[in-house]
């Protein structure tokens, strides 16, 4: 622990991320070192080029990597890169909840936004039905009817829009969630 | 003489030759009597689970049995092993919540193996310094003997799991822990017993004998599995071209697990883990080919069979306690209880410290405390017990043993098992979730899973979700254009789910509105 803290140094703003993310040294160390890795040319930052090559099979990726970058820039150092996977780090059972505090990135409700915002493109709060159809394209690819997709989106948000405004917000997100165990299904164990 | 004619020329009393058919169909008439009648009853079956009443009736019957001076039927091993347990184990396995499975399946293969090896170990090295200290009549019992004995005893049972654990709707979580526990730890108990019963008539036990019998624990358990996959992709390739044919295609499937399990006993490679293989290999296959309706009947089958012969077994195991030698050996059983809660316990809580430094989802202690306090034995264990060989010399300690393994059962079943549902609700632990499927939740969680994907390939970790990804991909490519047949073949899942949740609620809408809307 002691050697991991001390070659913290070399990684931009170390100290702060440590208290900001909640990652053990050794983890964002790692991390560092996984981000050296992507960033072939070594310019310090990293572009979608660079995380689209890993994610070339995933049929979201475009929105994964998208979810990286503030919007409007085209580059993500460090510190952005780990703030984005700090949402996914595993939550902790006994954590004081002091109220002072900024809630932390890998809480219940922060998890189900950022996977909320991977649908909501435009922002707007609401994921609508083009919104949802895209997705379901997305993810079931040519394998299935244009008529197929419409039907599957309409039942979907059928079934969440209880005030029948045509799409789903966070709240109807949420809920439908209710029942998946979200600090588990959206949590990596991140090596040390 | 011979020429003098009976009254009637025809009639005539044989009961010899119906004997064995029309008894079996008693037992199984009783059976299902007496598990109607625990439902009728009210509220009983709310504070006693239906097994202690099973082997409660098993016990009157037996000793009514026994008061007409008859040799009441005990629990053969072979009728157990190769007609009870399949059934109960094949409806587990299909019906096998795979999603949970994987996703715990660390904890679940440490719980199983590790945890069994130590409660083995444990209780059969504790219970031969008993033997050794205490002037008891037990002096004559070997290490080996111990140890046999300590791995039938440490064998969670799937049959009383299930039978306790499906009553009470605990969380998916800790189902799937304490069941999956009961179903993997069948290679090690086999493994065991059998090496310890070589052991046992060989006169020396060398390290290489020790090394071997560690191969020969991968061999039965990776063994059984391959023999169960094999007969699954049969299966699964034989369902393809039953679509002219659809009234044999239940019976596809129970045969093909049925050969599956057969098979890999041959070998005393692990049936269970064989089956349990093949239902989960054939499962996803036979169902996209198979019709509707024979999709029904394997399903009701499959719970009727794996109902009846959980009533039956507890029923038997009632009776042979009445009937089976008894060796009572105060010391000894007494031991036996402490030891096995005790090495229950320090197993659980030891590996869970181990686990909780790498699980996402941390066990707490409630989790702890139910993992460990549901850890049932049963009819495995009483049938284990039954084979043990009866040499001359030690007849007496298969008595003793086998008292002992039957208090052992009781004691789980009784007192844990009637404790259990009261112990829970008390902690307040997580019940089930019952709600209908929705069709966000399904389209959601296929989200997160790229979503998961997607991280872990950026950090570059290769964990749970990018194998999974791996697997699903292959299935996609190479498998399902050779195991399914037509243009279901390339149908997503999201496409079947939805089909299926329409087709479901068309029914209940038919179903319904029959009698609603009528003027």
């Amino acid at each position: 622990m002691g050697s991991s803290r001390s070659s913290l140094r070399r990684v931009p703003d170390g100290q702060q991320l440590l208290q900001e993310t909640g990652f053990s040294a050794a983890v964002l160390l790692r991390l560092h070192q996984r981000f050296q890795f992507l960033d072939k040319d070594s310019r310090g930052h990293l572009r979608s080029e660079d995380l689209e090559a890993e994610l070339s099979e995933n049929p979201i990726g475009d929105r994964i990597v998208g979810a990286f970058f503030q919007p409007g820039q085209e580059t993500v150092d460090f510190p952005s890169f780990v703030r984005v996977l700090a949402h996914f780090r595993p939550t902790e059972k006994n954590r004081t909840r002091d109220g002072v505090q900024p809630e932390p990135a890998n809480s219940r409700n922060r998890k189900l936004k950022f996977a909320f915002q991977l649908y909501d493109q435009d922002r707007d709060g609401k994921i609508s039905r083009t919104e949802l159809l895209q997705v379901l394209r997305e993810m079931l690819g040519l394998q299935v009817t244009e008529e197929q997709l419409q039907s599957i989106a309409e039942r979907a948000i059928q079934e969440a829009d209880l005030d029948r405004d045509d799409a789903i917000c966070f709240d109807k997100f949420r809920k439908s969630l209710e029942k998946v165990d979200i600090d588990h299904k959206m949590s990596v164990r991140f090596l040390e | 003489n011979a020429t003098k004619h009976k009254a009637f020329p025809v009639l005539e009393l044989n009961y010899d030759y119906v004997r064995m058919p029309f008894e079996i169909s008693l037992w199984i008439l009783l059976a299902l009597l007496m598990k109607l009648g625990f439902h009728i009853i009210p509220r009983i079956s709310h504070i006693v689970p239906e097994s202690c009443l099973l082997i409660f009736v098993g016990l009157l019957i037996g000793g009514v049995i026994k008061a007409i001076q008859e040799k009441a039927p005990v629990m053969d091993t072979k009728l157990f092993f190769l007609y009870l347990l399949p059934p109960i184990i094949l409806d587990a396995g299909y019906f096998l919540p795979i999603r949970a499975f994987t996703e715990n399946m660390g904890t679940i293969l440490v719980f199983a193996v590790v945890g069994t090896l130590w409660n083995a170990f444990f209780i059969g090295g504790m219970m031969f310094a008993v033997c050794q200290i205490e002037a008891a009549a037990a002096a004559h019992v070997s290490l080996l003997s111990c140890l046999l004995f300590g791995s039938i005893i440490s064998a969670v049972d799937p049959v009383a799991v299930l039978a306790v654990f499906e009553e009470i709707h605990i969380n998916e979580l800790l189902h799937i822990l304490v069941f999956g526990e009961s179903l993997l730890n069948d290679a090690v108990t086999v493994v065991l017993y059998h090496l310890f019963e070589e052991f046992s008539h060989a006169d020396t036990v060398t390290v290489g004998d020790a090394f071997l019998g560690v191969v020969s624990f991968f061999v039965v358990s990776l063994g059984g599995i391959l023999v169960g996959v094999i007969y699954g992709v049969l299966g699964a390739f034989t369902s393809r071209f039953t679509s002219h044919f659809r009234v044999i295609e239940p019976l596809f499937v129970f045969l093909y697990s049925y050969m599956a399990y057969l098979s890999a006993e041959v070998f005393h490679l692990s049936g269970i883990m064989s089956l349990i293989a093949c239902g989960v290999v054939m499962r996803p296959y036979v169902e996209a080919n198979i019709s509707h309706k024979s999709y029904t009947t394997i399903k009701y089958f499959l719970k009727m069979w794996s109902s009846v012969s959980e009533t039956l077994i507890f029923i038997f195991l009632g009776v042979s306690t009445v009937e089976g030698p008894h060796n009572w050996n105060w010391i000894f059983v007494v031991f036996t209880l402490v030891f096995c809660l005790l090495s229950r316990v320090l197993g659980v809580v030891g590996l869970t410290f181990i686990i909780n430094k790498f699980r996402i989802v941390k066990l707490t202690k409630k989790d702890q405390f139910i993992v460990a306090y549901g850890g049932l034995r049963g009819a495995i264990a009483f049938s284990l017990g039954y084979l043990i060989h009866q040499d001359e010399g030690s007849k007496d300690t298969r008595g003793m043993f086998l008292t002992a393994i039957i208090t052992v059962i009781f004691f789980t079943v009784f007192v844990q098992g009637m404790t259990i549902r009261p112990l829970v609700e008390l902690l307040a632990v997580k019940k089930k979730k019952e709600s209908k499927p929705s069709i966000n939740e399904e389209i959601h969680t296929q989200f997160l899973d790229h979503l998961l994907t997607g991280i872990e390939d950026i950090c570059g970790h290769y964990g749970h979700h990018h194998w999974k990804d791996k697997l699903n991909r292959f299935n996609k490519t190479y498998v399902k254009k050779w195991l399914i047949a037509g243009e279901r073949s390339s149908e997503p899942q999201l496409i079947s789910f939805y089909n299926k949740m329409e087709m479901k609620q068309a029914m209940m809408l038919v179903e319904s509105g029959s009698a609603a809307k009528l003027p």
